[in-house]
């Protein structure tokens, strides 16, 4: 395990992919697909990270639905000092809190635009990105 | 059931030096902290009989109070870790109360010390804040991001700016340079602050705490015994918890956190209001969190909070003095175990430098927060 200045460990950055509750999620970022899991019972959207139990009613029975991909920028932020190796050639980069239409939230990035001129409430869509052993949904303003 | 306002009492202090420490341990600190805490307190190890503590940062064995009261000394009838990040100082206290008010202990030290400014040499496995790995693959990996979140959200809804949170990280640094035992002492310019790196926009360099070795307790036993111990009691008036989310994917505001409902709580317990405290010693990570706090306490309303830090308020001899010993921002980031030593001190009276003991201190509000703006808990406490 690498240590960071402090000896403290560096991050893992990556997702994991074989967890159970989000393994059906990452198989469908993979064939360019933004999925969610939705409540049998009660119909509502169950957010993220995917979970066993329904987290507003409880039930235990639920499907894997497509998403519009379509959202709303909650809040954005830009990294000017990197935490991990991988973002030392990015800085400054975006990092968004994108409000999907369907419900459920993602922590992610919107590309295609310069860090400054991501905005809280613009409507953005999804796009993917693929790397070698896993695909990330990623947003792009709504042209 | 009657109120348990002002039962309880912390009749004990104890913070080691702060900064680096390279030939400190975590273990070590914690150790320091629960000796000055006693020798504040006047009493013996053998006489403590109740020990809480934070699961430590870089090494997650279970039961670590456990651990701590035998190397201490301590033979414990009660014993626990907590693990609400920087909320936890609090909840100790809180536990503290809970325990000996439910007969499981009359004494009961809570200990929190932290090794995060030099490498600490004992092996240890780092614990996981949260859901980090639906994070970090987006490049979301530092606590100033989640409250740069906060800070870019409150700054769209309200308006407020980055001079606006300066006058936070500049009225903090002023008390630490009357603190000796403070790490930033040299005081600081709204140019300095704006002149600061950017960190996560919008979070510069000086709107961030620091990373600090040391450690601090206090001892928490009833109103009752409390006269037997040569310190002025401190009363415990008022306490409450409220934890709105758990990560940033979860939670409802950005803007207005758990220190709303939680501080209500402690208001209606001590049947006390936000214009009755003579100081606020507020958890400050950064220093939008200490902003949204002064509201979510009622101080001023939701979003007004960029007015309410102008013009010398927040300052020591101000309407309503924040962190006098310099906080996380310039004293030193111990998750705010000295932001408790600290109110116990400024109650105490006589027993910080003079030129920032607040005058007349009788009542004194503290927030903890923790985790991704999730974990939050209040005291009040007040002279006796």
């Amino acid at each position: 395990m690498s240590k960071d200045e402090r000896g403290r460990a560096t991050r893992r950055g990556q997702p994991y992919l074989e967890e159970p509750e989000a393994k059906p999620f990452w198989a469908a970022c993979r064939e360019h697909k933004l999925t969610a899991q939705r409540c049998s019972s009660c119909k509502k959207i169950f957010g993220f990270p995917p979970q066993a139990l329904c987290p507003h009613c409880l039930a235990s029975e639920y499907e894997w639905i497509e998403l519009s991909g379509k959202g709303t920028v909650y809040s954005q932020i830009a990294y000017h000092r990197s935490w991990h190796p991988a973002y030392q050639d990015k800085i400054p980069y975006n990092v968004s809190l994108v409000d999907l239409a369907e419900g459920g939230r993602l922590v992610t990035n919107v590309v295609d635009c310069a860090p400054e001129d991501v905005k809280i409430g613009m409507p953005v869509e999804v796009v993917f990105e693929d790397f070698p052993e896993y695909t990330l949904p990623k947003f792009r303003p709504v042209k | 059931m009657g109120s348990i306002s002002g039962k309880y009492c912390i009749v004990g202090m104890g913070e080691t030096a702060v900064g680096k420490r390279p030939d400190a341990t975590t273990n070590s600190l914690h150790l320091e902290a629960i000796k000055a805490c006693l020798d504040d307190a006047g009493i013996k190890n053998t006489q403590v009989d109740g020990l809480l503590t934070n699961q430590p940062l870089n090494d997650s064995h279970r039961s670590y109070a456990v651990k701590l009261a035998h190397m201490a000394g301590i033979d414990p009838l009660y014993a626990t870790d907590l693990a609400l990040g920087g909320a936890t100082p609090i909840a100790m206290v809180e536990h503290a109360v809970m325990a000996i008010d439910a007969g499981l202990a009359t004494t009961v030290v809570c200990v929190h010390a932290r090794k995060r400014s030099t490498v600490d040499p004992t092996p240890g496995h780092p614990i996981r804040r949260g859901d980090e790995h639906w994070e970090e693959p987006w490049g979301h990996f530092a606590a100033a991001g989640g409250h740069a979140f906060a800070a870019s959200r409150h700054m769209h809804e309200f308006g407020t700016k980055s001079e606006d949170l300066a006058e936070i990280a500049i009225s903090t640094r002023k008390h630490a340079s009357l603190n000796r035992n403070a790490t930033m002492r040299k005081p600081i310019t709204l140019e300095d602050h704006q002149n600061s790196r950017m960190i996560v926009a919008p979070l510069r360099l000086l709107d961030c705490s620091l990373e600090s070795d040391g450690g601090g307790a206090v001892l928490v036993t009833s109103a009752e015994r409390a006269r037997d111990f040569q310190k002025k009691p401190v009363a415990i008036l008022g306490m409450g918890q409220h934890h709105p989310h758990f990560s940033l994917l979860d939670a409802p505001t950005l803007v207005t956190l758990g220190g709303k409902k939680s501080s209500e709580t402690a208001y209606r317990m001590a049947g006390l209001r936000p214009k009755d405290m003579n100081f606020a010693q507020l958890y400050d990570c950064f220093t939008i969190t200490s902003m949204i706090t002064l509201e979510d306490y009622g101080f001023c309303k939701k979003g007004e909070g960029k007015d309410f830090v102008k013009n010398g308020r927040i300052s020591i001899g101000g309407e309503l003095p924040l962190n006098t010993h310099g906080g996380l921002l310039s004293q030193a980031h111990l998750e705010g175990q000295l932001h408790i030593t600290e109110a116990v001190k400024q109650l105490r009276g006589n027993e910080v430098e003079p030129e920032r003991q607040v005058a007349n201190a009788k009542v004194g509000i503290v927030s903890g927060h923790g985790g991704s703006l999730a974990m939050h808990a209040t005291l009040i406490l007040g002279a006796l």
